[in-house]
């Protein structure tokens, strides 16, 4: 299922192949195949509890946290080829490549600036000069830092909700990862909030790769490149997102794009 | 009956609301049956004891004259035996805690640890107190000394003290814990910058509220040969030369608050029903005194943190 609409350079970055997951017994992945391009911003979409939170979760081993998860096929992780799944890849290593915005804001109970230092305090950097470039590198990036550059020491729980969105992004920018995951990272936001994110993910895929889970099309259409519909936790098609929206070619994603379904 | 009747419904309501009045009478009175027994107590108490109150009965030793008698030895050792107690519960409690919570797998084998620690909390004391006497006073050669004590009742708060540690973790919520996770933390690094400052109000909470339970707990440390009369404190902890500081208290014979009274409550005199009474008073102002902290602490400590 592989696109090829765009006519300029597409380098994948990471490729699930024949992934399947399951909790315990019952299994949320059905062999999924799917290409990660590198730079640009991939959408997942589907109805509730079609598995596209359970696959972005596979990209950074995050369901290695709870007992009885299972994996089943690989993630490759381009340019180096690692099968993310792996066991004998470490789930923290994976961790440091990729990172996570969560679905909700989620800064720890610090100061604004020990959020963002904290990605790379625990890479045993500690120097204070190191890492006050860093956090102001990221918050730029994170297009938070004027509203914050000059109360850095105040608690990150003072910001507002789409300030403390920005807080996390920048968190996750902080570490120069490879590739990071959003997991619906505007569904507690309001509408100007959630239109600062999605400006600011467009931006960052200058830098970096993007995954996004939406359960808004609207917002699945404005930031991505590339979209994969899922339902009942199968790929059913995944494309550049422009033919996705205008011309799916599979009738189960057109009844969804056009809300009949879902 | 017709249900658009605004007489029949106005009925309804006030029938109702009848029995808001009977039962919120009945929960005060409940309420009141604790509040006002124990006040009662507490004034009796102090007015027993307040005539003994004063600079002399802090700093005198037990004595065979009623008038004389104080509290030192007794205050000095409850103080010395709660330090120990803490300085055990504290890192045996938080550790086993931390790693039911974060480490431990989830199976059958933790599910029986963690119906065991709840039910260590239901022993009575005086079974901590033969187990110690066992234990610590013969087998390990400790004797009826401060440590012996403080041992014993650092096991008897240790259930108290995981219960604490476990629900304070639990109250972290979940995407805390995978948001350090998701920047690579490693689990220990998760606790030791998240998990540990994020729970400490609960925990220090449970722990007072631990301690506040084993100052007055008199049965195991009378099982551990704990002295009823004693006329010396234990050697000071400090000293002239290197390292300033030593240890030998922590060996030493001793006797607490609740043996204190106990003893004098035993006595025929009525002089010394108020040394009791007294002796009561300020056992009761320290055990109010550790929970009024306890809640200092956790307001302290809960300041900065909202999730």
């Amino acid at each position: 299922m592989e696109t090829t609409a765009n006519a300029e350079q597409l380098v994948a970055k990471a490729q699930a192949q024949n992934l399947s997951f399951y909790y315990s017994d019952y299994q949320a992945l059905k062999s999924i195949n799917m290409t990660v391009h590198e730079k640009k911003v991939t959408a997942l979409i589907g109805p509730s509890g079609c598995g596209k939170s359970t696959l972005l979760r596979c990209f950074n081993r995050m369901h290695d946290l709870y007992p009885g998860n299972r994996y089943e096929g690989g993630i490759r992780l381009h340019p180096d080829n690692t099968d993310l799944l792996s066991p004998d890849v470490d789930p923290i290593e994976v961790r440091m490549r990729i990172s996570m915005v969560f679905q909700k804001p989620n800064p720890f109970p610090k100061s604004i600036y020990e959020n963002v230092a904290y990605g790379l305090r625990v890479r045993g950097v500690n120097k204070r000069v190191i890492l006050d470039e860093k956090v102001e590198e990221a918050l730029r990036d994170a297009a938070l830092w004027d509203e914050v550059k000059e109360r850095l020491d105040d608690l990150a729980s003072n910001l507002s909700g789409g300030q403390q969105q920005r807080l996390c992004i920048a968190r996750a920018l902080a570490t120069e990862p490879e590739m990071i995951l959003f997991d619906e990272p505007t569904s507690a936001l309001d509408p100007i909030a959630t239109a600062n994110i999605e400006e600011l993910i467009s931006e960052l895929k200058e830098k970096v790769t993007i995954l996004i889970v939406t359960h808004n099309m609207q917002q699945a259409a404005r930031v991505s490149d590339f979209t994969a519909y899922m339902y009942l936790g199968e790929l059913v098609e995944f494309g550049a997102t422009d033919q996705i929206f205008i011309k799916p070619q599979k009738k189960e994603t057109e009844d969804y794009i056009t809300g009949r379904f879902g | 009956m017709d249900l658009r009747d605004i007489q029949s419904i106005r009925a309804v309501i006030a029938r109702g609301k009848r029995w808001d009045v009977i039962f919120s009478l009945l929960g005060l009175l409940a309420l009141m049956t604790g509040v006002l027994t124990f006040v009662a107590l507490f004034a009796d108490m102090t007015i027993q004891g307040a005539p003994r109150l004063s600079l002399d009965f802090f700093t005198n030793f037990p004595s065979r004259r009623a008038g004389e008698a104080g509290i030192l030895s007794a205050w000095v050792g409850t103080t010395l035996v709660m330090l120990t107690t803490a300085m055990a519960a504290v890192p045996l409690g938080v550790a086993a805690g931390v790693y039911l919570e974060e480490y431990a797998p989830k199976n059958w084998v933790t599910d029986v640890i963690e119906i065991n620690v709840t039910n260590l909390a239901g022993v009575p004391s005086i079974v901590y107190g033969l187990l110690a006497l066992g234990l610590f006073v013969y087998q390990f050669g400790l004797g009826q000394s401060i440590l012996s004590a403080g041992l014993t009742l650092a096991l008897l708060i240790l259930p108290i003290v995981i219960v604490a540690t476990r629900e304070s973790i639990r109250a972290i919520p979940q995407v805390i814990r995978e948001g350090a996770y998701a920047l690579g933390a490693t689990p220990w690094q998760t606790v030791r910058d998240h998990i540990l400052p994020y729970s400490s109000a609960g925990i220090l909470t449970g722990v007072i509220i631990g301690m506040a339970r084993a100052i007055g707990e008199t049965a195991p440390i009378i099982t551990i040969g704990a002295l009823t009369f004693i006329a010396f404190l234990p050697p000071a902890p400090y000293q002239e030369t290197l390292p300033f500081f030593n240890f030998d208290w922590l060996m030493a014979p001793f006797t607490v608050m609740p043996i204190q009274m106990f003893n004098w409550t035993s006595r025929p005199e009525a002089a010394f029903q108020a040394n009791a009474a007294a002796a009561g008073f300020v056992l009761v102002l320290m055990t109010l005194a550790m929970n009024g902290l306890a809640i200092f602490l956790r307001y302290r400590l809960r300041r900065n943190i909202k999730w």
